[in-house]
């Protein structure tokens, strides 16, 4: 049964009539709503045919638009293992026992948690410069986002450690092993498990921040579709349209990974901790940061 | 150090619109996000695949590609208007209905989640008092369900603060394009720059994030 059914009866003969009557009601207003929008598009020639047929070429694909892929795809990864090294080192920081640790770990992670992505970005871009550095677009979208989602990851590693039971680290002490044995062979790799898709789902978001490197002109999949691919073409709308299209499957199949992912955990026997839902961390606190 | 007391009132200004912008969009999302979740909690199939299909598409579509959208697509080549001749409120309304669009959908998730929440008796009783489906919803379900999820709603709001930098992308003069003016202009003082940026977000977000927690708490539904 499913959760929204509790929220009305099974319906009887007359509701049956009336949820029918209503279905059409609403079923043809959604049509007349995408048949204005369509026809709104249509006045300015947006479906033209010549505005379409690129995307039926293969060169357009790997020429322009698999280019951008591969760069948004291979900023993602970097910053995703940086990211995922930087959240577990200071997730751990921050539950030191020494305070020289735990609070600059804890202001460093708050701040950066605090700033928008774009603002790291810009500074980054400038800071660099401004040091003597020569920073590529890629380095300054890589810096600004693993020191975002790696702070966002340092909160979720910090509440997956915290939701190991105590009688686990207990343990690990009463057999006589060293904090960063228990740290490193007991806490640490439950505490992964349960946030597996806390952890994807963060992922996720990180690869959607890779869109921001448009702004500083990084070349990755929003440039080809929104600078690149209508410069050839005088096709901006389609090919946002298309491109669109390409990260909402990339970001589906993740986001399904990580459901995946939470079913496998809370079956298996792998962690004490109770598995967390994607985007669910520290108590529903963090819960769906877009 | 100077240029941040000398460009205070071009700072405040680039914040005024953050402000704008977040508060503008963060309210046409609450709304638009509660008729979402209506539509998604419904007994009609057409609305509930209606509603999960716009949730699917915004949420896994980057907010820059939204906002790109908006502010090309339907600016400048569909040549939507919000101002006869005044560039800059066209693209003020433009990426409040990109920022508007893409926060409703997180609303409308964190709104059902909440849904979820309210213990089954209380739509039960609703239905065997005769209530219909959209007055169970109105007087009993909701109201509790947006008690259980003002926290997260409150994140969403910090998130959303956040999110207004990305209007930079159409070129409105928010704050972290104003901030990247001001590194234009003086070069030699980027980090007291970018800290004077920095703790006008902290000055946005901190006071957002104490205040929904203690709404939180306060309003919570004693189980």
């Amino acid at each position: 049964m499913t959760r929204a059914s509790v929220l009305y009866d099974a319906p009887g003969p007359r509701t049956r009539l009336r949820n029918n009557v209503l279905t059409l009601v609403f079923g043809v207003v959604l049509l007349l709503v995408a048949y204005v929008v369509w026809n709104k598009f249509d006045e300015k020639g947006q479906w033209a045919g010549k505005l379409w047929r690129p995307f039926l070429e293969a060169d357009t694909w790997t020429e322009l638009i698999l280019p951008g892929l591969r760069n948004t795809l291979s900023a993602a990864a970097v910053a995703a293992v940086l990211a995922l090294v930087f959240g577990a080192v200071f997730g751990i920081a921050r539950l030191s026992d020494h305070w020289w640790v735990r609070i600059p770990a804890g202001v460093v992670v708050e701040f950066f948690r605090a700033i928008p992505l774009l603002m790291l970005i810009f500074f980054a871009q400038y800071g660099g410069s401004l040091a003597g550095l020569i920073v590529t677009e890629f380095t300054a979208v890589v810096f600004g986002l693993m020191l975002y989602n790696g702070s966002v990851l340092a909160e979720i590693v910090r509440a997956g450690i915290l939701a190991v039971p105590r009688g686990q680290a207990e343990a690990g002490y009463a057999v006589g092993l060293r904090k960063n044995q228990v740290m490193r062979l007991i806490l640490l790799p439950q505490a992964v498990t349960a946030m597996m898709p806390a952890i994807v789902g963060q992922l996720v978001v990180l690869l959607k921040d890779t869109a921001l490197g448009f702004v500083v002109a990084y070349a990755d999949l929003l440039n080809a579709g929104a600078r690149v691919v209508p410069a050839n073409f005088f096709n901006l709308i389609p090919s946002v349209i298309v491109i669109a299209a390409v990260y909402i499957v990339i970001n589906l199949a993740l986001g399904y990974l990580a459901t995946w992912l939470e079913r496998r955990s809370r079956r298996g026997r792998r962690s004490a901790a109770a598995p967390v839902a994607p985007g669910v961390a520290a108590g529903g606190e963090m819960a769906a940061v877009p | 150090m100077e240029a941040v007391v000398d460009e205070l009132p071009v700072i405040l200004q680039a914040f005024w619109l953050t402000v704008k912008l977040t508060v503008v969009s963060g309210v046409i999302s609450l709304v638009w996000g509660t008729v979402l979740a209506a539509m998604r909690v419904s007994p009609l199939p057409v609305l509930r695949g209606a509603g999960t299909v716009y949730v699917n598409i915004l949420r896994n579509t980057p907010l820059t590609l939204v906002i790109v959208f908006c502010g090309l697509g339907l600016g400048t080549v569909m040549d939507v208007q919000f101002s006869a001749d005044d560039l800059s409120v066209d693209n003020f309304w433009l990426s409040t209905i990109g920022l508007s669009a893409y926060t409703s959908a997180f609303v409308c998730e964190v709104l059902r989640s909440g849904i979820n929440t309210v213990p089954i008796g209380q739509a039960e009783a609703a239905r065997s008092i005769g209530l219909t489906f959209p007055q169970t919803l109105r007087l009993v379900v909701l109201p509790q369900a947006v008690r259980a999820v003002v926290a997260p709603l409150g994140s969403l709001l910090i998130a959303l603060t956040k999110n207004t930098t990305v209007a930079a992308a159409i070129g409105v003069a928010e704050a972290a394009l104003r901030m990247k003016n001001l590194f234009d202009a003086h070069g030699s003082d980027i980090i007291p720059i970018f800290l004077g940026f920095a703790v006008g977000f902290l000055v946005l977000t901190l006071p957002v994030g104490l205040l929904f927690g203690w709404l939180a708490r306060r309003v919570a539904v004693a189980r």
